[in-house]
């Protein structure tokens, strides 16, 4: 059956601008996979709901052209005798997702690869690669920056990479746990801390999903003000990634300069949103806080100077031979292989992956703006760094025009909590790729389920294969490429 | 390159004094004056993520930009716990990370200080303490100065670090 016919089968969810669900049957759990995967689309996220009485039900939520399609498959109790069939040969990065929800859940998948991801109670047992010369490196889980804990095994000979696999779960602290002892007006903090990189991406999916639940639309400005946050978020991550990837290229005056660049962006967002990460800004009904004509006309201000100058110094790292030589094809990874993948977001519109939910599935105030979308086909250095110079300057735009037109009105109503069992989903294009949230009401108030996926499950696998061929000095500067969230997939 | 050194002579110095120390932050006194006089004018510190969300870890990184100038303040970060005079942890201690952090901690030589920086690091924040994690830094290695904020500004934590290798008053 085509895509359509499910979709036309399907039932609309609240949040997101285009989210349904569907029903379906173990016989039929991979023919929708399948389709989905036919018709372009891919596995977004997969969790499992088990409840105390021991039936569970496990969720995948597809990205199509024509919305995200959740399939929901329920399963018996029966502890571990209950399997639900894996998705892993039609979306790889099925695999970990369905590890970790087994680990969380207790419910398996099919999948053959039955290693904990989350649980790090016993050794983990690495692929090992055999040869005359082989030898293996691992680094972490303490790295040597200040970057997030992980633990990457490389096999290498001489300094070729042979192999490398990521082990993660480091940061694992019981995230969904957590939300579900947390009332769901409140569950937003903890949205915005589960990638503090990207708070305004996931309390903003949080939020989309409670306010589409309780049937309160969200005013203008609110909106307006929101895009504000999330262009700001994504334009500072960017230039704090500007610099590090020319620190990594061995040029000191990149990360100097950008750091510089980050931190006038910063004190000016202080100035006026009254704090520097815009953590607990985005609240269910709204912003937290009103920005006064003359503060967005400040700050409209400072992120026109900033723009100005990342065009003098992409001018000056377009230059630079020592520069161009590290980026250009290092940590390749080609169109085809990031479509196989379902590589998303910044990385995988590096490699021709031409997805933006702020231009196929926005919500407003996107649906207004005609965002720009940025894709290159190289799939290496250069081209991720291309395409972080090229959405700053969209983000300077549309800032400039998100500050210069705020409407006017309420920067927040109130939000009722929704009635127990209401469901709603949630999707934000945050600045490494899109946020979903889903989120399940209780009784009272409170949090059923609450599952938050970040774009990074499926782009670490990406990494294990655009390290290949690359020589092990080049790691820094092509995972800095990348800069994925441990804690946002930790959980 | 005339670009670069052009850009570089327009930007001038753009380095900020740093704060002095802030005993409200304080928690343990672990060092005498003799050994601030020798840690206080260099001193070597090693990050640590034990749960963090990385919002602190972005601050850290801000230390390191021309208007904080960490090292002009002759403080600067190392790849090892051998090298660290002061520890910097971050997060609440999540039970995967727990072995390594006191696995730092044992590297870190002595006498050696630690700094637990915002909420988490302090109470547990958010997340307390759960079957995941196990709270704040305290509850796992010995803490000198716990800085809370979520996350601490630049300032805040230069002004940790600073209290940390201060003689108590």
């Amino acid at each position: 059956m085509p895509l359509r016919r499910w979709w036309e089968h399907a039932q609309k969810i609240a949040g997101a601008s285009s989210v349904r669900g569907l029903g379906v049957g173990a016989e039929h759990w991979l023919q929708v996979a399948s389709d989905v995967a036919d018709a372009g689309g891919l596995l977004h996220t997969l969790w499992v709901n088990r409840e105390p009485a021991g039936d569970a039900a496990v969720y995948g939520a597809y990205l199509t052209e024509l919305g995200v399609l959740v399939a929901e498959l329920a399963l018996p109790a029966g502890g571990e005798s209950v399997y639900y069939p894996g998705l892993e040969d039609i979306f790889p990065a099925a695999s970990r997702l369905q590890r970790a929800a087994f680990d969380l859940s207790g419910v398996r998948s099919g999948d053959p690869d039955r290693r904990p991801w989350l649980n790090h109670d016993r050794p983990y047992e690495f692929v090992r690669v055999d040869g005359e010369g082989v030898h293996e490196i691992g680094v972490g889980p303490v790295h040597a920056g200040t970057i997030e804990p992980g633990h990457f095994r490389f096999s290498v000979v001489g300094e070729k990479v042979l192999r490398l696999e990521e082990h993660l779960g480091y940061v694992h602290k019981g995230l969904e746990q957590r939300f579900t002892q947390l009332p769901i007006l409140q569950g937003h903090r903890l949205a915005s801390r589960v990638s503090g990189d990207s708070a305004i991406a996931f309390s903003w999916a949080y939020c989309q999903a409670l306010e589409g639940m309780s049937g309160r639309a969200l005013p203008p400005r609110a909106a307006w003000l929101r895009a504000v946050c999330l262009e700001l978020e994504r334009l500072a991550n960017h230039l704090g990634d500007l610099g590090a990837l020319g620190n990594d290229a061995g040029f000191a005056f990149g990360l100097a300069q950008f750091s510089r660049l980050k931190e006038d962006l910063l004190r000016a967002v202080s100035a006026a949103f009254g704090r520097r990460y815009l953590f607990d800004i985005v609240v269910p009904g709204g912003v937290a806080v009103d920005v006064s004509s003359q503060a967005a006309r400040a700050l409209a201000e400072v992120v026109r100077t900033v723009c100005a100058e990342i065009i003098e110094l992409r001018g000056i790292y377009d230059e630079h031979e020592g520069v161009r030589d590290r980026f250009t094809g290092a940590g390749c990874l080609a169109p085809e292989l990031a479509a196989r993948l379902g590589v998303l977001g910044l990385a995988g519109r590096a490699s021709g992956q031409a997805r933006d939910a702020r231009v196929d599935l926005p919500c407003a105030p996107y649906t207004e703006l005609a965002v720009a979308k940025i894709v290159q086909q190289g799939g290496d250095v250069a081209a991720r760094v291309a395409v972080r110079f090229e959405e700053a300057q969209e983000s300077g735009r549309l800032l400039r025009r998100l500050l210069a037109a705020l409407p006017e009105g309420e920067h927040a109503v109130t939000v009722d909590a929704p009635a127990a069992d209401a469901f709603g989903v949630g999707l934000i294009e945050g600045w490494r790729g899109p946020v979903l949230v889903a989120l399940q009401a209780g009784p009272a108030g409170s949090i059923r389920r609450c599952h938050p996926h970040d774009p990074s499950w499926q782009n670490w696998p990406a990494l294990e294969y655009a390290i290949l061929g690359n020589i092990v000095p080049d790691f820094p500067l092509i995972n800095k490429s990348f800069n994925l969230s441990y804690s946002g997939v930790d959980l | 390159m005339l670009k670069t050194l052009r850009k570089i002579a327009s930007i001038g110095l753009v380095s900020e004094l740093p704060p002095g120390p802030d005993e409200l932050l304080r928690v343990r006194r672990a060092l005498d004056d003799r050994i601030a006089a020798v840690l206080g004018r260099a001193l070597c510190i090693r990050h640590v993520d034990a749960g963090s969300c990385n919002g602190c870890e972005l601050e850290i990184q801000s230390l390191s930009n021309p208007y904080y100038n960490l090292e002009g303040c002759n403080i600067r970060f190392v790849a090892s716990p051998r090298h660290a005079d002061l520890l910097l942890v971050t997060g609440p201690v999540v039970k995967n990370m727990e072995a390594a952090l006191k696995r730092v901690y044992a590297a870190a030589p002595d006498p050696k200080l630690v700094v637990a920086l915002g909420d988490c690091g302090c109470t547990g924040g958010i997340l307390g303490e759960c079957p995941a994690s196990l709270g704040r830094v305290s509850n796992v290695i010995p803490v000198d100065v716990a800085v809370p904020g979520c996350p601490p500004s630049p300032v805040r934590i230069l002004q940790g670090i600073v209290t940390a290798i201060s003689p108590p008053v």
